[in-house]
């Protein structure tokens, strides 16, 4: 037609340019960059589900663990499971509610305050400090006096929780706007009512899901268990007392023992902890976005 | 030095000024009713309000009577939400902000030993330039203050939801969703939302930080009726920065500006005149409130 072929009085398209070549070649860089970072996440997943799929099952998830030199279709890792379960659940039990005040101290009361100040640097630099260090400290104040028991495993694990927690939560806390206490001061609210009926409820899906994160974090640690559960194979359902075992640690020792039944086991261990670290970030996901709706 | 900035008054310009009483009006003329009771809600008296080592109001007086509104007029950084702000104490939130000075809320020292801030707030009621509706529910907005102040029974507290609501000017359009998201009203309804907020612990004044400056003129003009119908039950002072908004609602106007000290330069709020709002417009006793309402100025 002719109005297409006509030549248009202003020219909207981009003229050829170095601007448009280097753009092109930056985004390519990015695809590149993102291919490089999923094909190791991809091999991990892979590797874990073709090795470990096989041997899980309802018998895999409950029965007890089998001496090593047991073939793969025999025995379980129920213990480590329960194990996992009852001292990541005290771990949280231990390192959320502390987080989380500490936190609210921090960002609702210390403000910019000395002692605000040298908590927030050191629960940086406790972030920063290797997972074994909590293990041994743990060790050496806890475990050489009470023994080997869940409860000095859930301490370690809080130890390492807790930093991660204050500053999530911190930062949620930080986000809720200024105006909102302001407005909740100016009804003639205190700190506090101020904090728990205006601040909290607004940063809470953000909180939950940091916790949640730290507890999927605490869930898949080796080290910090290393040294006060003992890593035994009996099912010890009371986490107060006595040698226990968890996931983490039961792969480390099957991995390392020359059976092929136990470390076809670590492979299935694995998988369950990923499974349940899996099942931990979505609930993270849900509630985030649960909180957002409400608030929205 | 820019003498072309009509935002800008030179200390040297200030001189004859200074050398009068701050509150440039006679006293017949500031004492007389225009629509309120004549009593005296707060008497500030030679208050300067200080952010650490910055100044930024000197020297104000001025007395807020009962059941009118008072209109708070200026440029950008007069320090007239400053002085708002110390009306009910919420500067103290912000490190290092300090008040000079007495400032008496019915007699009472506003800033005396012993004073809770809390206690202030819960009588002098604050609605801020940008609506801030908490993120819960209609109703729950609107119950949050009697709540906090112990209110539980769940019939009563549907009176004072629908009391504030209608105050508001907000309840037909709400009525039906009491129980959804305050946080998707327009700006408009979020303002009067706040509005009725307020009023629903019964403050005895409401102070409001330009309220109407996020609005468009419709909604402005919903909230102008609204101060004029709930004035015979609260004392309202504005601070606003629209000059047509002052003359259309308020009974009395203060007018500040920035008083710019050109040796240390420094500079800082002042009271430059207050009086009822007819004078203030009509009859400008002082050249820079002239310039100003005239639009000559800022």
């Amino acid at each position: 037609m002719a109005a297409t072929t006509q030549r248009p009085v202003v020219d909207l398209r981009e003229p050829a340019s170095w601007r448009k070549t280097k753009n092109q070649i930056m985004t390519g860089l990015m695809v590149l960059a993102m291919l490089i970072i999923i094909v190791p996440l991809v091999f991990v997943l892979y590797t874990v589900i073709s090795k470990g799929a096989g041997i899980i099952s309802g018998q895999f998830l409950t029965a007890a663990i089998p001496p090593n030199v047991l073939p793969a279709n025999l025995g379980g890792m129920g213990p480590a499971v329960v194990g996992t379960l009852e001292i990541t659940a005290l771990a949280s039990v231990i390192a959320i509610p502390l987080g989380v005040l500490g936190a609210i101290y921090l960002n609702e009361y210390g403000k910019k305050n000395v002692l605000a100040r040298i908590i927030g640097f050191m629960a940086d630099v406790m972030t920063g400090v290797p997972s074994i260090v909590m293990g041994l400290f743990i060790f050496s104040i806890f475990t050489l006096h009470f023994g080997f028991s869940g409860l000095g495993g859930a301490l370690a694990l809080a130890c390492l929780m807790l930093p991660l927690i204050i500053r999530s939560s911190q930062e949620m806390l930080s986000l809720v706007p200024d105006a909102l206490r302001e407005g909740s001061y100016a009804l003639g609210a205190s700190r506090a009512r101020v904090t728990v009926t205006v601040v909290l409820p607004t940063a809470i899906g953000g909180i939950v899901s940091g916790c949640l994160l730290a507890v999927a974090r605490a869930a898949g640690e080796t080290a910090p268990l290393l040294f006060t559960i003992l890593t035994v194979t009996s099912t010890n359902t009371n986490v107060f007392s006595g040698a226990n075992t968890a996931l983490p640690a039961q792969i480390f020792t099957n991995a390392t023992s020359p059976y092929n039944g136990a470390q076809a086991r670590a492979w299935g261990a694995a998988l369950t902890l990923i499974v349940i670290a899996f099942i931990l970030l979505v609930g993270a996901r849900i509630i985030t976005a649960r909180f957002t709706r409400v608030g929205r | 030095m820019e003498p072309q900035d009509p935002n800008v008054v030179t200390e040297r310009q200030a001189q004859p000024a200074a050398a009068r009483p701050t509150v440039g009006v006679t006293p017949s003329v500031q004492d007389l009713p225009a629509t309120g009771t004549g009593n005296h809600v707060f008497d500030a008296n030679g208050i300067s309000i200080y952010y650490s080592a910055f100044r930024a109001v000197t020297d104000v007086s001025f007395s807020i009577y009962e059941n009118e509104i008072t209109a708070f007029i200026g440029p950008s950084g007069c320090g007239k939400t400053t002085v708002l702000r110390s009306l009910n104490r919420m500067n103290d939130l912000i490190a290092g902000a300090r008040v000079e000075g007495d400032v008496r809320y019915r007699d009472a020292p506003l800033y005396g030993p012993g004073v809770s801030p809390i206690a202030v707030r819960r009588k002098i009621g604050m609605v801020f330039q940008k609506p801030n509706p908490f993120p819960k529910s209609i109703y729950d907005n609107i119950a949050y203050g009697p709540r906090i102040n112990g209110i539980r029974n769940k019939k009563q507290l549907d009176e004072i939801v629908e009391k504030s609501l209608r105050q508001g000017a907000l309840w037909d359009e709400v009525k039906h969703r009491l129980k959804t998201s305050a946080l998707g009203l327009s700006g408009g309804q979020a303002q009067r939302l706040c509005i009725a907020r307020t009023l629903a612990v019964e403050p005895d004044v409401v102070l409001m930080d330009e309220p109407c400056s996020a609005l468009d003129p419709i909604a402005t003009s919903a909230i102008e009726d609204l101060m004029k119908d709930i004035k015979s039950q609260y004392t309202i002072v504005i601070v606003t920065h629209n000059m047509q908004q002052a003359t259309r609602v308020s009974d009395r106007t203060a007018f500040f500006s920035v008083l710019r000290n050109e040796k240390s330069d420094t500079r800082t709020g002042v009271l430059v005149e207050y009086g009822q709002t007819r004078q203030i417009f009509e009859d400008p006793h002082d050249p820079r409130t002239q310039a100003y309402v005239t639009g000559r100025m800022g």
